[in-house]
This record gives structure tokens, sequence and C-alpha cells, in this order.
């Protein structure tokens, strides 16, 4: 009985080493599902000798539970703006030496101390994109320039609406003129009834995320609620469509690098931070995954390709129209309540 | 997504069920001097212990506490009034949320309940329908290619069912394959996705197999001279289908039943592909509620009331074949 229970012993030990096994030598990174140049990460193998785990994850909710519970499972990490912001609140990020870092200094001057990161302590900005409209040129009556195209009649059943709680909550906030951030219960109910009212009227296609691109491409609506990389992406694809983010203003977003609290290979993270950060594997990134870029020294090198595309390279102006999410906080139920109205109104 | 945020205690309790499996298996291996018949069934158990017993133990768990982890019966209230939490907020921030018609629209997880038992009930009745005529024809000795008819069903089962799903995307979808065809004979595009009645073909074309087999495994049994001395005695073919061969069918019918209802209410994803996310069933609610909401206590909440309509629905349809001929899973 004794040798049973001893074994059972050695056992349990032996399940809880498991996570420990970060050796020397290597980054574990945990970034977006199809968000890096995977030749980016053989250079960074090859020049540096430190062996890459890279693991992806779908969304920034998902991303912070794995995080928050799998202690020292990660070293670099890409949450959202937001998302820092949250991480920073609940204490769960490692503030970066910057010495170690020294391609940090090509980011762009306004994606410095950005207001989810004000001090600038822990998160170097990796990729950055609008909130925006994707149409099809060949079936629009005039410019689409307003989200005011989304709620009337004309394009009844011809849209597809993003299937993400803060986007499109956010659209319909700004759309009547509140912050995308608000925690004014009026505005929220105002948005919802508009959102559900919209739905009710017979103008949304779908709610999804992903899809949109590809059902962009092949004509399946008039119009699409995306984000600007996937706007690239389908435009790319298919020369009839356009995309333009709305005088109202919109989203506009930022993924960053961070470390965890728990990292075990802080070393390792920074240097992988650094590289990332060099302008020609910024520029590879750029390019392979077609958001835009926040370093300076990247775009220089992709030259007028880069600077002249409003999509990778919006004009200040429409930027200055484009709010952060922030961290909502306690007020995240409340979206989420209201958003369970919508998806559910018939 | 694992479930790495469940309490110590969660943790413990499976390394404990596992610690007993092991003790229990080696005093048995003690007591019976080397390997018994019995030996055969404790990789079973074991699974069942540690991936249903102690997970459904989990579930009824965060079902009853809050977030701290005290008793409370405020989830099942929560799943009555979607409103509730929010309007409790609300109010300590020192809003008035009925003032502002915040307290409207409330009954979300009750419809969404009604409305995928609804579509439950469809997708059975259309399965039902279009399946037992299906098995009688094939399961009838005189027509021969019943096999190869069945092996035809079967295959499609090989592949993933999500591909299926997504196959049928690009059949319905607007520029689709069904309505270029039409368009090009001069008819006029139909709306074929993005609505309930897409997503209810979703749920027949994937759970329709569920019905045909139990029926024709209970009709191919059947023993032919029944119907035979059936017809002697002078009945028609009507009516010895309605005394004979149909309710000696009933078993498999039941299981069918059990079969399709079952998958058909707890559906996900089907909505999300083919009915373009405009409705949502409880399926896509419970997952929203845990993984988007990151709710785990109402979303748990959500998933007992289910295992409870479920048990019942089944519970009721046991009282129609109380043998379980018709091999259901229960």
């Amino acid at each position: 009985m004794k040798k049973i229970l001893s074994l059972f012993l050695v056992l349990l030990m032996a399940v809880s080493l498991v996570p420990m096994a970060a050796a020397e030598g290597v980054v574990n990174v945990f970034n977006w599902e199809d968000y890096i140049s995977e030749d980016a990460l053989k250079m960074f193998e090859e020049e540096t000798g430190i062996k890459v785990n890279y693991m992806r994850f779908t969304t920034n909710e998902d991303m912070m539970v794995q995080v928050r519970t799998s202690t020292g499972a990660f070293d670099v990490v890409f949450p959202s703006d937001y998302t820092v912001e949250r991480m920073i609140a609940e204490d769960l990020l490692e503030p970066i030496n910057f010495d170690n870092v020294p391609n940090a200094q090509h980011t762009a001057q306004w994606l410095q101390n950005p207001s989810y990161d004000p001090q600038n302590q822990y998160s170097v900005p990796y990729m950055w994109g609008t909130v925006g409209i994707l149409y099809d040129t060949t079936r629009v009556n005039g410019s689409i320039d307003s989200w005011s195209v989304l709620f009337g009649e004309e394009y009844k059943g011809e849209v597809f609406m993003l299937d993400s709680i803060r986007d499109t909550m956010g659209l319909a906030l700004k759309y009547l003129g509140y912050s995308m951030n608000t925690r004014d219960p009026a505005a929220l109910q105002a948005a919802t009834d508009l959102l559900i009212k919209q739905k009710q009227d017979g103008i949304v296609k779908a709610y999804q995320v992903d899809e949109t691109k590809d059902k962009m491409i092949a004509g399946e609506a008039i119009l699409g609620v995306v984000w600007s990389g996937d706007a690239q992406y389908a435009i790319n694809l298919n020369e009839n469509l356009a995309y333009a983010v709305p005088k109202e203003g919109s989203n506009v977003w930022v993924d960053a690098m961070v470390i965890p609290k728990t990292a075990r290979n802080k070393e390792n993270a920074e240097k992988f931070i650094d590289f990332m950060s060099r302008p020609d594997i910024a520029q590879m990134n750029c390019e392979y995954i077609e958001y835009s870029s926040p370093n300076t020294a990247a775009i220089e090198l992709m030259g007028e390709e880069y600077t002249n595309n409003p999509n990778l390279n919006p004009p200040q102006e429409v930027i200055d129209t484009c709010e952060f999410f922030n961290d909502i906080n306690d007020f995240l139920p409340i979206y989420n309540t209201l958003w369970a109205q919508v998806k559910n109104a018939k | 997504m694992m479930g790495m945020n469940m309490p110590q205690w969660g943790v413990w309790a499976m390394a404990l069920g596992l610690g007993v499996f092991l003790v229990m298996l080696f005093s048995s291996v003690r007591r019976h001097h080397g390997v018994h018949r019995s030996l055969f069934s404790w990789p079973y158990s074991l699974w069942m212990i540690v991936f249903t017993v102690i997970p459904l133990f989990l579930v009824a768990y965060y079902a009853f506490t809050n977030k701290a982890g005290q008793f409370t019966m405020e989830n099942f209230a929560n799943f009555w009034d979607s409103n509730r939490e929010m309007k409790m907020q609300l109010s300590g921030m020192g809003f008035d949320p009925a003032a502002m018609g915040m307290g409207a629209r409330g009954t979300v997880n009750v419809d969404t309940l009604v409305y995928s038992l609804w579509m439950a009930f469809l997708c059975t009745i259309i399965c039902f329908a279009v399946g037992y005529p299906a098995a009688l024809f094939m399961a009838d000795r005189d027509f021969k290619l019943g096999p190869i008819l069945i092996v035809l069903f079967i295959i499609p089962m090989w592949m993933n069912f999500l591909l299926r799903t997504i196959a049928w995307m690009s059949l319905l979808e607007d520029n689709g394959l069904i309505n270029t065809l039409l368009q090009q004979f001069g008819f006029k595009k139909l709306k074929l996705m993005y609505n309930s009645e897409a997503v209810l073909l979703g749920m027949v074309y994937n759970y329709l197999p569920f019905m045909v087999f139990p029926i024709y495994n209970a009709l191919s049994r059947q023993d032919k001279k029944l119907s035979e001395a059936a017809m002697d005695l002078g009945a028609n073919k009507v009516r010895t289908f309605a005394r004979v061969t149909f309710p000696l069918s009933l078993p498999g019918i039941v299981s069918g039943i059990t079969m399709v209802f079952m998958p058909s209410v707890t559906t996900f994803f089907i909505p999300r592909v083919l009915g373009g996310g405009n409705t949502e069933m409880f399926g896509d609610l419970i997952e929203r509620t845990f993984l988007t909401a990151d709710n785990w206590n109402v979303g748990s909440a959500l998933s007992l009331i289910m295992m409870l309509l479920i048990l019942l629905s089944i519970t009721l349809l046991r009282k129609v074949d109380p043998e379980g001929e018709g091999g259901s899973l229960l």
C-alpha cells in the first residue's frame, strides 16, 4: 500500500513539473493567428540561436485567460491596446528594459506614450490599423464616407457587420456622436436600439468576423465592416473593392508586444521584441500581413508603395477622428448584456 | 480554451479521483493475483470519472455559486431575466435603468431556449418524415440497392461535420452554385442563406443519418414472416404496415428521435455559418457566455438547465420504449 501511495505522489509531482520545462535558449511567443512572417521567425532563430516556441490565439479575451492561468508559459504576447491597459491594471506585465530594445526608437511619434501605456513602460507597438467599410465600387451610389450607409434602407440585406462587441457597439456609438468608450448608459441604450432596428429592418446580411473578407471578394454583399488589413487583402484580390474610414470617426487600434510578469526568459523576450522592431524585419512582417506599421524606419524602406496607400497609411486628419479603445473594465458586462439583445433580436 | 480557472479544489478533486482510482486498480490486481476480467472495464471507468463525472460536478458547482465561490441561486434568476445583473449594477452606480428603458428585452436567454427547442422539434419532425420512408425502402429485402444506399448514407459522415456545413455555404450563397444555375436558366436569385431556414436545412442534413440508421436496423431485423402472416390473414398492405411493421419499428423510432433531438437542441456553429449569425441557438449562447462574456457561473447554469431539459425529454420518450430495444444512448 505504501509503495502504491508513493508511486502516486511521484506521479503528482512529475505532473506539476511539466510546465517548468523551459530551458535556456528558448522564447515562448503567443501571437494572433496568421499574424507574422514565418521567414522572420526563421531569421530570428538563425541569427540569435534562440529557439522560438510559437503559439497562436484568436481573441484578446481567450489570450487573457491563458496568460492569467498558465504561469510562465509565455515570454512575449501580442495583446491589443485596451488589453494592454487591462493587463497593466491587473499587474500581469513586466516593465521592458528599453536599453535592450534599441530598435523601439523607430516607433512613430504618435504611438510613443499611448493612452493605454502612458509611461511607455510595458509595450512596443507591433502593428496598427483602423476599422472601416469595405465596399463594392460597382454597386454603390455616390461616395461611402459615413456610417449612415449601414443604417439606411438603400443597402438593405447587403451589409456584413462584425460579430465583435466592442467594434460594432463602437461604430454605432460613434455614428450617434458618442465616444466608443462611453460609460453613459443612455448612450449605450441608444446604440443598442440603433443596431436592433438595423437588424429588424433587414439591413444586416450577416454578423461575422473572418469570413467577411473572402465573401466580399466573391461579391456576396455590397458593404462590409472590416479591419484595414483585411480590407487591403480583399482589395488586392478584387479591384472593384475600396475601403473608407467614415467621417464620424472610427476605432484606431494597436497590437503591441509585451512581456508577462511570469515570463521565464525575459532577456530572450527583449531580444525578440527588438528583432521584430528592426526596420527590415518590421518591413517583412508588414508586407506579409498588410496592416499598418508603427515603425518609421520600416516605412521609409517600403517607400511610396506604402505611403501612397491611404488604407495602410491613412492621413493624419483621419486618424484624428478616430479613437483608441480603452479598457471599459466594469462596464464590459453591460456591453455584453446589450450585445446579447442585438444578437437575439428578431 | 482550457478550463484553467477552475477552483483549486477542482484540480484536487481530479487528482484525488485519479489517486483513488489507481489505489483501487492496484488492490484489484492484488486481490485477483493478476489480471481479472473486470480489469478490462477500468480504462472506461477512468475515462468516465475524470472526463464526465468530475466535470459534471464542476458545472453544478459553478451553477450554484457566484464569482466569490459562495452558494447562490442568482445564476438562475439571471437566466430568467438576462438584464438582471446589468440593472443591479446600474442601480448601484446611481442610475435608474427602468427610466432609461434598459429593463426591456430581458428575455434573451429564455427566448433562445424556446427557439432552440422549436428548431430541434422541427428538425426531428422533418428527419422523421424524410428518414422513415427512406429506411423503409432500404430495409425492404426486395430492394437490391438498399445496402448500397446505406453505404452512401455513411460515406459523408467520414468527413468532419464542420467541413460538410461549410460546403453548404458555397451552394446556398447569393453567388453560390444554386443561384448561379438559377440565373443561367433565367430565374430570379433566391435568398437561400443567412436565415433560420438555412440553419434548419443544415441541421436536418447533419442529423438525418441518426434518424435513418436506428429505424433501418429495427426494420431490417423484423421477421418477414410476421407481415406475411398478417397478409395471409387478410390484412391489406396499409393495415399490415399500421398494425405490424410500424409498431415493431417503434424502438428504432424512439432511438432515432432521441439521437436527432439531443444534438439538435445543443446545436451550435451551424447558425453562425448558414444563418450568418443572425440567430443564436442555445449552444451558441452557452459558448458566448463562457468565452466572450467570461461568466462561467451563468454559463454553467445555462448548461445545467439544458441538461435537465434533455434528461426530461428522454425520460418521456423512454415511456414509449421501456426496454430500450432501440439501443438509445442512456
